[in-house]
């Protein structure tokens, strides 16, 4: 705890499905890093690679996947290569997950109570009444009003929203390093999706958590990360503080993706589409895999781009970005 | 209605020849499946012409000698015949009594089989096209019977009416009608809301016609599979109950009765006299399970079309 | 809740009066009871007799009234075999088929389960096909030549276990049992396994489709991302979500092991209810046979009505639902 390591670095990951038709290189050279209390936003699409990643740090990639390569330094320990006993002493305890999906993650024959007491106790020596005294406090932080009547209650008894400030609440019990959040609130309604962000933000900077928010919503970590990076076909192809990003994006992907979000500074000029689909990441051909759909395509692009930084903070792999918008 | 107002819509009558050869391919790609047809067919041949291959008739009291009773396979007769599989305790083949086993045991099977599926699928389809009040009467009745086991039913039946075969087709009927009325109306219901049933129905066909020659060849899938699974349920619960001595009479030995006898020699090391006739009951119901099995596999992506 | 149970209740009460009259009807329309009843060498004026002492010359809705009044007495008749009470002969019988029921049962369970999790959990490994092979196995041979089988190997060939009856009993709570001797289980467990197969095949595919369905469901992942144990994930997390169709289809399926005892009960010589239907039914026991199918349509209804219960006691969802209604 005392060094000053990042919370979390990750470097050239690459998690790779070997699937009877071929492989698939989910996530493929990834890496970023992120500070104490310090919030990360992993932007793509679905398919991209981002929920992948999330797995691949906590060790549970499900075969056919395999973390096949890279280093994943948490709080400077490598933790790419630990063995499952460490692995399962780290998750739920120093590094915590929210999925997606609230009316899916909770156990639907479990009470609350046994679902957080077992959290606590699977990482801690304390007795049962102390487990619970932790849970009850956990869902009182998430603000589920009389959190001891609740505990006893089962997962259908509560609403989406509640369900996933449930989840939360279990993420905090063991009052983790790090957090990654899986597109959290993409199945809540707009006002408890702020809510709950306005929550994840005052935890973080709060307790000096760090957070890894996935997301396919570049509106939604707007005003909630710290700095974003855009995954695209298993790879990050830009990385950059938020507003720098947001503002300027150097990658013509990063570009499409903000032109297409719909604003009122845009209203009545047609909205920006990028042409095509996501490429399947089954047998991908080399070079940029967003070069099909790219405005700036050049024949240069039949080769992989390597990251530069054709502006300084901003981490890019494009041979063609748009630096003169930036500069 | 909305038929009447686009009309060409393709009926699913009947098989063309191409679906029939894709069919065949898909079944006979799996080499066990292939095996199990094979023997399959095996038994039926066996069980058709008993009387012409056996090696001897076990029935005629004229071949049959008593001096030759319990003896082990492959010895040699008072007159000088090999019993491949030994003989029983009155002397008979145990082969020949098998190939005449298979021919009751399967004929029963196959009978009752047959009767029920005419029965089941017929209420079943009643239950679908109708409906209403009609449709859940009939329904109940399933479900009340099939929260019965089989076995308790057919001895409800047997205690009634007594030994016999036409006793034992009437229980087997009893116990299998109900899975065939069930399946014909799950997915009878579901070609009934199709566009040309409406269709035949808007050109005024006659229930019986729309019933017959428009819904049920297109239930005919999962009724295949019910078929095999069903059959080779009645062969087995067949010689169960004739195992049990209220099956068949005496004078209609199937395979279960054929075990049954052997039974009490069993004790004495006499093993051969119940064991071969259990190993052709045994590979007859194996097979026509693995048969329906595969059956059941390639039919069942055609359901879902 | 209550309104749930009362409904049940009274749909169980209505199932068990038409098998009443379906019973009774079967015996005394379908079949002749005067066959069914009186020693054909008997002559005329004792059969007369007979038919007088017995009501018979009465009209059958008549009949089935005195039926039923005195089924509620719980008098079924006399078996002419035995001279006793039929009921009473079914109920002194009843232990020894409960008894072989619950250790089928308790067997099913017990290797069912962690097989189909097993298979479940690594289903492409060999193990996981052998167990499925062996389940269709299970549910294609028939019942009494598995216990042929069993005979022949484990009491002919080997000499390890008795092949018929019950052996030492001792009494508990004032029923005689098997299971608490050495002897006695020894005896129970060649038919027990025999009994027991079917359904456990039945729990093994049943378990194994359930777990392959819940393994991939995110609420499991979620458990190991909390840091849970494997064991904790699997024992907790997954087998209490199996356990609501495996208790549901063990508890419809108690009533077909009661049924199929029948079975195993001829085989291996044990004397329960199930040995006496047969034997009643090869000697045409009538009032046994009624006493038997009544007292085994009430053990259904009555089985039917538990499961229901336990099912929404495991299933916190059913038992919401319950309450609402």
């Amino acid at each position: 705890m005392g060094t000053d390591a990042p919370a979390l670095k990750v470097e050239n990951l690459e998690t790779h499905f070997f699937t009877k038709a071929g492989v698939v290189k989910a996530v493929d050279g990834v890496g970023f890093s992120v500070e104490r209390a310090q919030i990360l936003g992993l932007v793509g699409e679905s398919g991209s690679g981002k929920s992948v990643t999330g797995f691949s740090i906590l060790g549970l990639v499900d075969p056919p996947g395999r973390v096949v390569g890279g280093r994943i330094e948490f709080m400077g320990e490598d933790i790419a290569n630990a063995d499952e006993a460490r692995m399962q002493s780290l998750r739920g305890n120093r590094i915590a997950m929210i999925f997606q999906d609230p009316m899916m993650t909770l156990n639907p024959v479990l009470r609350i109570e046994t679902q957080m007491v077992e959290t606590v106790l699977a990482h801690r020596k304390v007795d049962r009444a102390a487990a619970r005294a932790r849970a009850r406090d956990a869902l009182g932080q998430v603000g589920i009003p009389s959190p001891d009547e609740r505990l006893a209650a089962y997962p259908h008894q509560f609403s989406g929203g509640m369900r996933q400030r449930v989840a939360i609440a279990i993420a905090l019990l063991n009052d983790p390093d790090l957090i990654i959040a899986d597109e959290p609130t993409t199945a809540l309604d707009v006002t408890i999706q702020a809510q709950i962000l306005h929550e994840a933000q005052k935890l973080c900077r709060e307790r000096g958590t760090a957070m890894i928010w996935i997301t396919h919503d570049l509106t939604v970590i707007a005003g909630l990360a710290d700095k974003v990076s855009v995954m695209y076909a298993g790879r990050i192809v830009e990385a950059g503080a938020i507003d720098d990003v947001l503002d300027h994006p150097v990658h013509p992907y990063t570009k499409g993706l903000i032109g297409s979000v719909p604003s009122r500074n845009k209203r009545g000029a047609p909205l920006y589409q990028i042409p095509g689909m996501t490429p399947a990441l089954l047998n991908l051909a080399p070079g940029c895999a967003f070069r099909e759909r790219c405005p700036r395509a050049a024949p240069a692009c039949l080769e992989q781009p390597a990251p530069s930084e054709p502006v300084p903070g901003r981490s890019v792999r494009c041979f063609r970005p748009y630096v003169e918008a930036a500069s | 209605m909305s038929a009447l107002t686009e009309p060409g819509v393709p009926g699913r009558v009947g098989e063309s020849d191409s679906p029939l050869r894709r069919f065949l391919a898909d079944f006979f790609e799996s080499r066990v499946a292939t095996a199990a047809f094979a023997v399959l067919l095996g038994i039926v041949f066996i069980a058709l012409f008993a009387p012409w291959i056996s090696p001897t008739n076990p029935y005629d009291l004229a071949t049959v000698d008593i001096l030759d009773n319990r003896l082990p396979p492959g010895s040699e007769g008072f007159t000088g015949q090999i019993f491949w599989l030994g003989t029983d305790g009155a002397g008979r083949d145990v082969l020949s009594a098998i190939f005449y086993g298979l021919r009751t045991s399967l004929a029963v099977g196959v009978m009752s089989g047959v009767i029920a599926m005419f029965i089941g699928s017929s209420i079943g389809l009643v239950a679908a096209y109708f409906g209403g009040r009609t449709d859940t009467l009939i329904m109940r009745v399933v479900d009340v019977q099939l929260s019965f086991p089989a076995i308790l039913v057919a001895l409800v039946l047997l205690a009634l009416l007594g030994k016999g075969v036409d006793k034992i087709i009437i229980a087997l009927v009893a116990v299998q009608w109900a899975y065939y009325a069930r399946t014909v109306r799950a997915s009878a219901l579901v070609e009934r809301s199709k566009e040309y049933v409406e269709a035949a129905a808007c050109l005024a066909l006659g229930h019986r016609r729309i019933l017959f020659r428009h819904v049920l060849p297109n239930c005919l899938p999962p009724l295949i599979v019910v078929v095999t699974v069903q059959t080779a349920h009645a062969i087995s619960l067949e010689a169960t109950l004739s195992f049990l001595g209220i099956g068949l009479p005496i004078t209609e030995p199937s395979l279960g009765l054929l075990i049954a006898n052997g039974f009490e020699y069993m004790l004495s090391q006499k093993y051969w006299i119940s064991i071969y006739p259990g190993i052709a009951l045994l590979v007859t119901i194996v097979t026509i399970n693995l048969v329906g099995d595969q059956l059941r596999d390639v039919l069942n992506p055609r359901l879902q079309r | 809740m209550s309104a749930f149970v009362i409904r049940r209740l009274m749909q169980s009460i209505a199932v068990v009066m038409v098998m009443s009259l379906i019973v009774f009807f079967g015996v005394n329309i379908v079949g002749d009871p005067v066959d069914m009843l009186i020693n054909p060498e008997a002559d005329q004026a004792d059969i007369e007799a007979a038919i007088k002492a017995l009501g018979l010359d009465r009209p059958a809705h008549e009949q089935y009234w005195y039926f039923l009044v005195n089924a509620f007495k719980g008098d079924l008749g006399s078996s002419f075999i035995f001279g006793q009470p039929a009921l009473q002969l079914i109920v002194q019988r009843m232990p020894a088929t409960l008894e072989l029921a619950f250790s089928a049962l308790f067997l099913s369970v017990l290797f069912g389960i962690p097989l189909g999790v097993y298979a479940g959990l690594r289903p492409d490994t060999l193990t996981a096909k052998t167990i499925m092979s062996g389940s269709i196995l299970g549910f294609s041979l028939p019942t009494f030549w598995v216990g042929l089988m069993m005979i022949m190997v484990f009491a002919v060939m080997l000499g390890w276990l008795p092949s018929t009856g019950r052996g030492e009993t001792v009494l508990l709570f004032g029923v005689p049992v098997s299971f608490l001797t050495l002897d006695g289980l020894r005896h129970l467990l060649l038919p027990a396994v025999n009994l027991a197969l079917f359904k456990m095949s039945l729990v093994t595919r049943l378990a194994r489709a359930g777990t392959r369905e819940v393994v991939h469901q995110d609420y499991i992942k979620f458990a190991r991302a909390k840091g849970l144990s494997p064991r904790r994930v699997v024992l907790v997390h997954v087998l209490k979500n199996i356990m609501i169709p495996v208790v549901t289809v063990i508890g419809l399926e108690f009533g077909g092991l009661i049924a199929f005892s029948v079975v195993t009960e001829s085989v291996f010589a044990w004397p329960g209810m199930g040995k006496l239907i047969i034997e009643s039914i090869q000697n045409l026991d009538r009032p046994v046979i009624v006493a038997y199918l009544m007292i085994t349509v009430l053990m259904f209804v009555f089985i039917n009505l538990v499961v229901d219960v336990l099912y929404s006691v495991l299933d916190p969802r059913v038992r919401l639902r319950d309450m609402r209604a």
